[in-house]
């Protein structure tokens, strides 16, 4: 299959299809010859053509045989697209009518030899070096035997390379591979360098085109089936994913235009980051796509809005009345506005449209209004797979993207089964109305926000004529509090505090009389101390007065009755108790005491 | 602008149905070297009343066949009576040639 080669012996020319030249690396094989294989309207014949038109476009000629439909038939068909094949006819782009009418008898063998001496006169006179054969199979279905098919298409081969046209042979193929593989497809396969697959499928309803490099000889190439779609400009080929080159991750915030979000998610969101926001209906989630657009233009960065839901005028009307202004934004071109509608297209259609606003506008902020209404229509796993290339589309062209997605149902988890494309945004903003009280209030919710220490705490998002703003919601028994309920929480709030300032004012008091009360005792007490030691010392003096008169009355006595002084005692315990009174009335005698101790 | 002088047979019958062909070949490939032969033949058989033959080889006429339409070769154009025929191929099944060309109840007389 892909081999690696890392210098092709061979040049690559350029198909100008988008998409087509990065799977293919660079386009078709340059001077070689490319079998493009396909059901009915699967775009083989689109593919072609636009192939020599964009060639035609950049100066190189090129002659389109059509052997399945008239050129008034293809002219009237290309005339959907901006290709303009009048201005390129015939002078860059020739169209050969080589349509066998059934009418034309077939009697015995016949071979492509006039006819390529006569594109070889054309391609001298125009100089070309691109050739198509549309539909070479109702040509080969003329041939009766394998062998004559087989010859003619070596004689085409060999007329190819000895004329150095770089090729497409378009061929039909029956959708069921039945008949497809048969011989002579097998062996054109292994005779030319390169072969596109295209294929076209209905799921749920709508048509779903894809096309695959099934063989690319000397050549690597993005293996696998890509989707393609059909635009103004003709087919494109929706992209391969992830660019295998890392992405640097930037550090630079990027408001989201809601000072509360912001200070929510640290700061902003991170520079070429996608962020999604999903919620219910009338959850707000185009206010804060709004809000985002509004600043991302006044910093005077090139904005895309796309919205599928309502047409771009409806929006800015909207986003008017909750005091968003877009006017002199959208009239100065800073900001596009795209609105698709979502019904009967195919979800590869809108990125293929959304990658072709993105070349053309180059913005560094978009916003995608809402990207659930792409699964609305089609296959989910579809809308799935688009969601997911787009914000890898984002990433790699590094814009600041806020995608919202609606959510039905009261589940708000539901986005994540929905379109899934919460698990590769960089952030995930939830929106949804909580219901207590009997009160709907929307709460936000910050899921996830890659590299970001964001809150996890729920707001409650509150709309009102100045605009948007986020409130603290009150967490109680395991539940956010929000509306009136809030409301009632707040004012219980005021009304206990106040009485928690009133009881602590209360028993402040009580303590200071407490503390009052017991310092008047303690001074009533210092005074009854001071009192009771006065009348102590008063008592004791008075003692001691007695004592020394009794004393000598005593010693008198004894001298009288001629008796020794035996009791020598009292007089030293007079003494002794006298010092103890003297030094407790100076106040020092407690501190000794502990001291000694 | 050579194409090859047309071959005229004067015819025989009373009512002279001349048969103007154009046939387109591409040099000397083998299956338009089997055309002329073929043609040759089937109008020595059948076109007895005359016909007129112009051979174009798109090989040396190639603006001349692309402006005529011609796609494959060998072809064959029956351009005269009303209406005009193709037949493309070597032109090896007479019947079928004279089929295309209207020419079925020729032999029969």
């Amino acid at each position: 299959m892909a081999k690696r080669v890392s210098t092709p012996s061979f040049s690559k020319a350029l198909t100008g299809i988008h998409g087509f030249d990065e799977i293919s690396l660079g386009g078709l094989p340059r001077n070689r010859t490319t079998l493009v294989m396909g059901g009915p309207g699967a775009g083989k014949s689109v593919f072609a053509l636009q192939t020599l038109v964009g060639a035609a476009r950049r100066k190189q000629a090129g002659i389109f045989v059509a052997f399945e439909e008239n050129v008034d038939a293809i002219f009237a068909n290309a005339a959907a697209f901006d290709w303009n094949l009048t201005a390129l006819s015939p002078k860059r782009l020739f169209f050969m009518n080589a349509q066998l009418s059934p009418a034309f008898a077939t009697t015995g063998d016949f071979d492509l030899g006039g006819m390529l001496a006569m594109l070889e006169a054309k391609q001298v006179e125009i100089g070309a070096q691109w050739v198509v054969f549309d539909g070479i199979d109702v040509l080969l279905a003329l041939l009766r035997t394998p062998r004559a098919k087989m010859r003619e298409i070596y004689r085409l081969r060999d007329w190819l390379t000895r004329r150095e046209l770089t090729a497409i042979i378009t061929t039909k193929i029956d959708s069921d591979g039945a008949n497809s593989e048969s011989a002579n497809y097998g062996f054109m396969q292994f005779m030319v360098d390169c072969v596109v697959r295209f294929d076209r499928r209905m799921e749920q309803g709508i048509p779903v085109r894809r096309l695959e490099i099934s063989k690319y000889r000397g050549s690597a190439f993005a293996p696998g089936e890509f989707p393609l779609s059909f635009g103004p400009h003709g087919m494109a080929v929706a992209s391969p994913g992830p660019t295998d080159s890392p992405q640097e991750a930037s550090t630079e915030r990027v408001s989201t235009g809601f000072a509360g979000l912001d200070e929510m998610l640290g700061g902003g969101l991170f520079r070429g980051s996608s962020t999604l926001i999903s919620g219910a209906p009338g959850t707000s989630k185009t206010t804060l796509a709004g809000l985002f657009t509004e600043s991302a233009c006044r910093r005077g960065e090139r904005t895309l809005f796309v919205s599928f839901d309502e047409g771009g005028e409806r929006v800015r009307r909207n986003l008017k009345s909750v005091g968003i202004h877009l006017d002199t934004h959208l009239k100065s071109g800073l900001l596009l506005m795209y609105s698709g509608r979502t019904d009967a297209v195919n979800p590869e259609e809108h990125l293929i449209r959304i990658a072709a606003l993105i070349a053309e506008h180059r913005p560094l902020c978009m916003v995608v209004d809402p990207l659930s209404a792409i699964a609305r229509t089609g296959a989910l796993s579809s809308a799935r797979a688009i969601g997911n290339r787009l914000i890898y589309k984002l990433r790699d062209h590094h814009i600041t993207a806020v995608i919202t997605a609606l959510v039905e149902g009261e589940d708000p988890q539901a986005e994540a089964t929905e379109l899934q494309i919460s698990t590769i945004a960089d952030s995930w903003i939830q929106l949804s109305y909580l219901v207590c009280g009997g009160e709907r209030n929307r709460a936000l919710t910050i899921v996830k926000s890659r590299g970001t220490r964001h809150s996890n705490q729920v707001r409650e998002l509150v709309l009102s004529d100045t605009g948007l703003a986020l409130v603290d919601v009150y967490s109680s028994g395991g539940e956010v509090l929000m509306g009136t309920l809030r409301w009632e929480k707040e004012a219980e709030e005021r009304s206990r505090a106040l009485l928690r300032e009133t009881e602590s004012d209360t028993k402040r008091r009580e303590l200071q009389f407490a503390e009052a009360d017991i310092s008047a005792r303690i001074a009533a007490l210092q005074l009854d101390l001071e009192r009771q030691r006065a009348a102590l010392a008063l008592y004791k003096s008075d003692d001691a007065a007695r004592h020394v008169s009794s004393g000598e009355h005593l010693t008198e006595v004894r001298r009288l009755r001629g008796e020794n002084g035996s009791e020598p005692v009292p007089t030293q315990k007079r003494r002794v108790s006298n010092t103890t009174a003297k030094s407790r009335s100076n106040g020092h005698g407690p501190q000794r005491g502990r001291r000694g101790s | 602008m050579a194409p090859k002088p047309a071959k005229h047979v004067p015819g025989k019958a009373p009512v002279a149905t001349v048969v103007t062909m154009r046939l387109y070949i591409a040099g000397r490939a083998p299956n338009s070297v089997k055309a002329i032969a073929n043609l040759e033949a089937i109008c020595r058989q059948h076109l007895k009343d005359g016909y007129k033959l112009e051979i174009i080889d798109v090989c040396e006429h190639p603006r001349r066949a692309l402006d005529d339409g011609v796609l494959v070769t060998p072809s064959l154009a029956k351009l005269a009576p009303h209406p005009g025929a193709n037949v493309i191929g070597n032109l090896s099944d007479t019947s079928s040639v004279l089929a295309a060309l209207g020419l079925t109840t020729v032999p029969a007389t």
